[in-house]
């Protein structure tokens, strides 16, 4: 009886908690609601004006800077390299991360150091990265030094180069593979491997052992159990990282700054870099709000289904 | 019996190698930064420094101690002041739900994923107007703002693993809300404020897009002033390397003292809990 009648007093008490737990988040929603989702609608409003001269001019000029960029030389370059570059970027720390922790994963000996080897490129900043490697990589020394060594008579330019292959022309653009970025994507790929490897590592981690054994004993061999036992339940965990790579490879902005800029012909350009100098450097604000609402368009779609997916998971549970 | 002789020979080798590969900038970082002017050429790029000389660092030091305590003054109060309001949305959103709540921290989390030059201009035009428009506070609220969304997801998550029994027995207790937060949880938080407290440090030391656009000249943090440094034609290979190191020393050293704790923040943030 006096149990029932405590619970039922927390139970009333509840109703009014729920208003004071609710005054405890308000300061953050309110922060949230103003910085991220106040301030998109003020860059889409901008995007549609005419504000592209240092002094600011909000006049309407509905889809122009839309129209423009689409049109445009270095847009269409970035667009290029945002896709080839997330491609070949996922793909990279996908399969490298998963090859290294597979190998970490049957490995007790060491495994501490190597792990840690991997990783310490995620503590470090995308401008320190950039800074050394842009040295690496400088077709006068670093790894060409090494080729040289090696008897390569020719070695590449780098993120000097200018290629495009296959080289297809669609309008003005040259549409393929820039040869360029593939400096820019080993250094990426370095700095952010380790975290796929991470991931994978503490999904392998959570297989259970008995079941591995399990099917060894039944005769099945290594490749088999990578096949069918562990692929299979490392998908979540590649799902996850595909998001993460994606939305971080579509906002690349900092590695660029610092290893390359835009590059000869926009090779190396990404449409973070364009907007921050279009808007900071040539007062193309309108431009740059424009730049910015389509990056966020094109993190949108990766990240809103995300969200959705999660959440229903969360709540069925 | 002999493919199990082989298979670790094996794939120790290739570990080996790819660790080699992973050391390389390293290598060329230390080496260069210890190198005497007439040794940092392009053509030893990988040879020993033939003596230590340390006159890159002095140097380096010199041009970028401004920064490095600029760094300091907004990474100190950015990283406490988001951690704890991390820790109270956290606990709420984890143990005080209401109706919205999930929709709302959805909300929330979105924040963390967009591309800050979609709020960049509207920023800058607001702390204009409230005059912190190149101040080191103004980055200070700016951190602490865009950092809710990921220091109240890992200690939401932080907070699941506390049974709601503890809570509950606390309210049989004559506790409220906030007496709960202050007697039960925020005592069994310090894990989670260690965890929370490196990633917003290392995030916030090694951030360049509002630093780059918010501040200008004596104000800029330190990768700001690096970036500077190697952009800038004039300043030796040793000293920028040695710069390089020096802005990187920080993260560094809290990833090899706390890497344990960095690597919970790192998955915490790819939304496993």
């Amino acid at each position: 009886m006096a149990e029932a009648q405590t619970v039922s007093t927390v139970k009333k008490g509840r109703h009014r908690e729920k208003w004071i737990s609710f005054l405890f988040v308000l300061p953050s929603l309110i922060a949230i609601f103003v910085f991220v989702y106040g301030f998109i609608a003020w860059t889409g409003y901008i995007s549609l004006t005419k504000w592209n001269t240092f002094l600011k001019d909000l006049s309407f000029a509905g889809l122009a800077n839309y129209r423009f960029l689409f049109a445009d030389f270095r847009f269409q370059s970035d667009l290029r390299n945002t896709v080839v570059f997330t491609l070949l970027f996922m793909a990279v720390c996908i399969c490298l991360g998963l090859f290294l922790a597979v190998l970490l994963d049957r490995k007790r000996k060491g495994e501490t150091l190597f792990r840690n080897i991997f990783l310490f490129p995620m503590a470090l900043s995308f401008i320190v990265t950039g800074v050394v490697w842009q040295w690496i990589f400088n077709p006068s020394t670093g790894i060409n030094l090494i080729l040289k060594q090696l008897g390569v008579d020719d070695p590449p330019l780098w993120y000097v180069q200018t290629k495009v292959i296959p080289d297809l022309h669609l309008g003005q653009l040259h549409v393929g593979l820039p040869l360029a970025l593939i400096a820019v994507i080993i250094a990426a790929a370095w700095q952010l491997s380790g975290f796929t490897m991470a991931m994978f590592l503490s999904g392998l981690r959570s297989i259970s052992d008995e079941l591995k054994e399990a099917a060894r004993v039944d005769g099945a061999t290594e490749w088999q159990v990578f096949r069918y036992i562990l692929l299979p339940a490392l998908k979540p965990i590649t799902f996850s990282a595909i998001i993460i790579l994606g939305h971080i490879s579509l906002k690349i902005f900092d590695l660029v700054y610092a290893m390359t800029g835009p590059g000869a012909a926009f090779v190396t350009d990404m449409p973070g870099l364009y907007m921050v100098e279009t808007t900071f450097k040539g007062s193309h604000y309108a431009q740059g709000a424009a730049i910015a609402v389509i990056m966020l368009v094109l993190v949108s779609l990766l990240i809103i289904p995300y969200l959705v997916l999660t959440f229903r998971k969360e709540e069925s549970l | 019996m002999i493919r199990n002789r082989i298979a670790p020979f094996f794939s120790n080798g290739i570990l080996i190698l790819l660790s080699v590969f992973f050391l390389l900038p390293v290598y060329v970082m230390v080496t260069t930064s210890l190198k005497p002017v007439s040794e940092a050429t392009l053509a030893q790029m990988w040879e020993l420094p033939s003596r230590i000389d340390l006159t890159s660092y002095g140097i380096a030091f010199e041009k970028l101690e401004p920064h490095l305590l600029n760094t300091l003054y907004l990474v100190i109060p950015a990283t406490i002041l988001s951690a704890l309001l991390g820790s109270l949305n956290g606990y709420i959103l984890s143990k005080w739900q209401f109706t919205g709540s999930n929709t709302l921290f959805a909300l929330i989390l979105f924040g963390m994923f967009i591309p800050y030059q979609s709020i960049l201009i509207p920023l800058i035009q607001f702390l204009q107007k409230i005059q912190l428009y190149n101040t080191i506070p103004g980055l200070i609220l700016v951190h602490v703002v865009y950092g809710i969304p990921i220091t109240t997801l890992i200690f939401r998550n932080f907070y699941a693993n506390i049974p709601r029994e503890v809570v509950e027995a606390a309210q049989l207790d004559g506790n409220g809300i906030w007496g709960i937060y202050r007697r039960i949880i925020l005592p069994l938080s310090i894990s989670g404020f260690v965890v929370v407290g490196i990633w917003q440090f290392t995030q916030i030391w090694n951030e360049f897009l509002f630093a780059i656009t918010i501040t200008n000249t004596s104000q800029q943090p330190i990768m700001v002033a690096l970036q500077n440094l190697s952009g800038s034609q004039i300043v030796q290979w040793n000293i920028q390397m040695a710069g390089a190191l020096m802005a990187a020393l920080p993260t560094l050293l809290v990833y090899i003292f706390l890497g344990k704790y960095f690597i919970r923040g790192l998955l915490a943030g790819s939304l496993k809990g």
